[in-house]
């Protein structure tokens, strides 16, 4: 074979490897895809129920009437919340009269990482309930906080500004009123400091909130 | 190369098994299997997309030119392993909250693309299925044993957690191994999983030279009794 012929048989090589590539990729574009296609419905409802079932360990169904994903307000980044994009809350709503909110706020100065809290707070500014949404606290130590390991969140429940005096929202070792385990003071802390600061920021924005109109 | 479907499955299970024989797709064996539940559903997950898998490749494994084999092979399972995402997200979404960020991570569990390579790309498509399966079995079995011993000396329970792959109806199965159990760390942190696999090492090491004394003994009786 001469030099051109051996050329133009490695190109051929060439472009028929390139082919095959492509065909698989191809198929697995369209396999993909489809699969896609059939599962993004079941995955947003499944999303939905979820987050509507977690709406409802907090803020139980009797307290409004309408429909709590949908009535939502968009929250720029707030130092109050923690929140460096910005967040979601929903507003609850009791036959056109708001009922309460769902704030998202996020503790930055826990043990390790952000602390994700989902805080639901009553129309009269008490907490109907706290969840925890994510954390990567040492697990057996600071995991306490979350209901999976232990009720100390639900220690927030029907808290409020007022029922409770500010030097009072802190854990027991820095002299006010919360529980904490030996050991994990710090993971505690932030969560007191963060739902106490959510609250604060519901009393400065109520009118906002309240004035959803979805 | 003719091997029998029980060869097959005999390897995957017991003699070359993946998870204590080869050794190969330790990140999802140490870092899922914190209990049962949670070790026994990945490891499914990895057998799926094992039999899927090679049951793609082996049937167009003529097609591939051998220079771009791997980048093939991977594309296929990451296609598979995307839709195995999906679905698990779609239809049992609890678990997928759980396995989350494990499931991506099979792609690049080694023990998928070694089977593919060592086993798909030269059999034809039943015995690659069965391979891969049976494979992808040894490695759930031991993901699942390995769970529960985690479990139950981590937090006294097994099968806790049921009730997000089968909905909360499944609560009943879960059991409480040692009632008013305070838990003990060591067991679910990182290294109760390197003590436990070790432990499951050790235990099937141990079952293989009893049986290899077994059958010594076995050779070496009849000639005794010759010599009494």
């Amino acid at each position: 074979m001469r030099l051109p012929e051996i050329k133009s048989a490695l190109f051929r090589n060439a472009l028929r490897t390139a082919a095959i590539m492509l065909a698989f990729a191809f198929i697995g574009t369209l396999l993909l895809a489809s699969v896609f296609d059939v599962t993004r419905a079941p995955i947003e409802a499944s999303e939905k129920a979820a987050r509507l079932s977690l709406f409802k360990e907090i803020l139980p169904a009797e307290n409004y009437d309408n429909d709590l994903l949908a009535s939502q307000v968009t929250i720029a980044p707030n130092a109050l919340l923690g929140n460096r994009l910005p967040s979601i809350a929903n507003v609850a709503k009791q036959q056109q009269q708001t009922a309460g909110v769902i704030l998202e706020a996020i503790a930055h100065d826990g043990y390790s990482g952000d602390i994700k809290l989902l805080i639901a707070i009553r129309a009269d500014g008490s907490i109907s309930g706290v969840r925890v949404l994510a954390h990567k606290e040492t697990p057996g130590l600071g995991d306490y906080i979350d209901i999976a390991h232990g009720n100390w969140i639900k220690l927030f429940d029907n808290e409020s500004l007022e029922k409770t005096a500010a030097e009072q929202w802190q854990v027991k070792k820095d002299g006010g009123q919360y529980d904490y385990m030996v050991g994990a003071t710090i993971t505690p802390r932030a969560v007191v400091k963060a739902v106490k600061q959510a609250l604060q920021f519901y009393q400065q924005n109520k009118q906002t909130l309240f004035a959803v109109n979805p | 190369m003719l091997t029998s479907y029980k060869e097959i499955a005999s390897n995957g299970l017991w003699k070359q098994n993946p998870g204590v024989v080869q050794l190969l797709g330790l990140c999802p064996t140490l870092a899922v299997t914190t209990t049962a539940v949670n070790g026994l559903s990945l490891g499914l997950a990895t057998a799926l997309v094992m039999a899927a898998a090679n049951g793609a490749v082996s049937p167009v494994r003529t097609f591939i030119p051998s220079e771009i084999r791997v980048p093939v092979f991977i594309l296929v399972i990451a296609a598979l392993v995307t839709v195995i995402d999906l679905s698990i997200n779609a239809f049992a979404h609890p678990l997928h909250k759980v396995l989350g960020i494990f499931i991506p991570l099979i792609v690049v569990n080694c023990i998928v693309l070694a089977r593919v390579e060592s086993f798909a790309a030269k059999n034809a498509p039943t015995p690659s299925i069965v391979d891969g399966f049976s494979m992808g079995l040894g490695l759930a079995l031991v993901l699942g044993l390995l769970g529960a011993m985690r479990e139950i000396v981590g937090k006294g329970t097994l099968f806790s957690g049921l009730d997000l792959a089968f909905g909360p109806g499944a609560k009943q199965f879960i059991l409480t191994v040692i009632p008013d159990y305070h838990g003990f760390l060591l067991a679910v942190l990182p290294p109760g999983a390197f003590l436990g696999l070790g432990s499951l090492i050790a235990l099937r090491n141990w079952i293989e030279m009893r049986k290899a004394a077994k059958q010594s003994a076995g050779v070496t009786s009849p000639l005794s009794a010759v010599s009494h």
